[in-house]
């Protein structure tokens, strides 16, 4: 074939890197459709998601009051402190690739990818203890023994709904917190195996996407579960 | 084309960003804005978004393909929730006649198959 007997001086060099599978006639363009496989994947789970926010808006906008009230049980400093966790998760992410699009050592990045996988558990940490452990001791955990309380008055029932809504939205992103915590420890493994180099860094990049597409989403679910509605009335915490 | 590589003083500075907006938000929260308050909350999600696809997924410098992706994956969210939010927001607008309901037409049935 022609590319066998002529490759192109520029991307010579390229047919040297072990992980060019053949289907491809560059890095680059594998790194390339990689990349478009990982953003048609985001794409659905931006419609996932986004059918859970679109339920969630529909009763927000059916039950305002009962909807402040369900927030006003979340506490927002475990909340804003989850929000900087994974922001800082994000830039050790994307400091870990950058580290090996520079061709710093594997040390540099192992350790960028073990400081976002810290921060990941840190996150996973919060919610699992201090957040659902005590809701579960409060009793406003739907189907855990959920107590409607007085104050809520004839609300009762859309303050579970409240609940349901958070612990379906926050669980099933706290989920792919877990999934990215497996992904990273595989980036972890093939980064001590020398696997990344400057011109193949592709594994790398598209985790990238899916672990910023994560940060994104609570992004979003912060302010829709936690700040409904102001925090500046009596009842908040 | 060769990957555009992000100096890391922009990732510095998009990563200050998000927690500044991080800071807003929260205290926006405890000001009395009305319905402001939900407006001003989203406003901020959406340049925190804006900030992290640019500049953490790389979207800036990523050209073709992946962006049309990215457009429809927003436009194709856009339908989902126009179209929802056009039955739900509506179905007050014009009362259903009380003899169609299920309640009405059920106890009924007997007697139409009878």
């Amino acid at each position: 074939m022609a590319e066998m007997a002529h490759p192109s001086p520029e991307h010579g060099h390229e047919s040297h890197v072990p992980e060019l599978v053949h289907q491809f006639e560059t890095v680059e363009q594998q790194r390339e459709a990689g990349t478009l496989g990982m953003w048609l994947f985001l794409a659905t789970e931006v419609l996932f998601f986004g059918g859970m926010f679109c339920s969630y808006l529909i009763y927000r906008s059916l039950h305002p009051q009962a909807f402040e009230i369900g927030s006003h049980l979340l506490e927002v400093k475990f909340g804003a402190t989850n929000t900087a966790v994974l922001i800082c998760s994000s830039l050790s992410m994307a400091m870990a690739i950058y580290s090996a699009q520079t061709g710093k050592s594997k040390k540099t990045v192992i350790l960028f990818l073990v400081i976002t996988i810290l921060l990941g558990l840190a996150f996973i940490g919060v919610k699992l203890y201090f957040e659902w452990y005590h809701d579960y001791l409060e009793h406003i955990v739907p189907g855990f023994g959920f107590q409607y309380r007085p104050e809520w008055g004839a609300n009762g029932p859309m303050v579970q709904m409240f609940m349901v809504f958070y612990f379906t939205m926050t669980g099933v992103h706290a989920l792919h917190m877990v999934v990215g915590v497996g992904i990273l420890t595989a980036l972890i493994i093939m980064a001590a195996r020398d696997r990344f180099s400057p011109q193949y860094y592709a594994p790398l990049d598209i985790s990238g996407l899916y672990w910023h597409f994560v940060d994104i989403i609570w992004i979003f679910l912060f302010p829709l579960l936690y700040l409904v509605g102001g925090r500046y009335m009596s009842g908040g915490r | 084309m060769s990957e555009h590589i992000v100096p890391v003083k922009v990732y510095i500075g998009v990563w200050a960003g998000l927690l500044v907006l991080t800071g807003l938000t929260t205290g926006a929260a405890y000001i009395d804005l009305g319905v402001f308050n939900t407006v001003v909350a989203l406003a901020i999600a959406v340049a925190k978004m804006t900030l992290v696809v640019l500049f953490f997924m790389h979207v800036k410098y990523t050209p073709g393909i992946p962006r049309i992706v990215m457009v429809a994956a927003v436009f194709w969210l856009a339908i989902m929730m126009s179209l929802m939010l056009a039955d739900e927001l509506t179905r007050h607008w014009t009362p259903v006649a009380h003899s169609w309901g299920a309640g009405v037409l059920l106890p009924l049935l007997p007697h139409v198959l009878r």
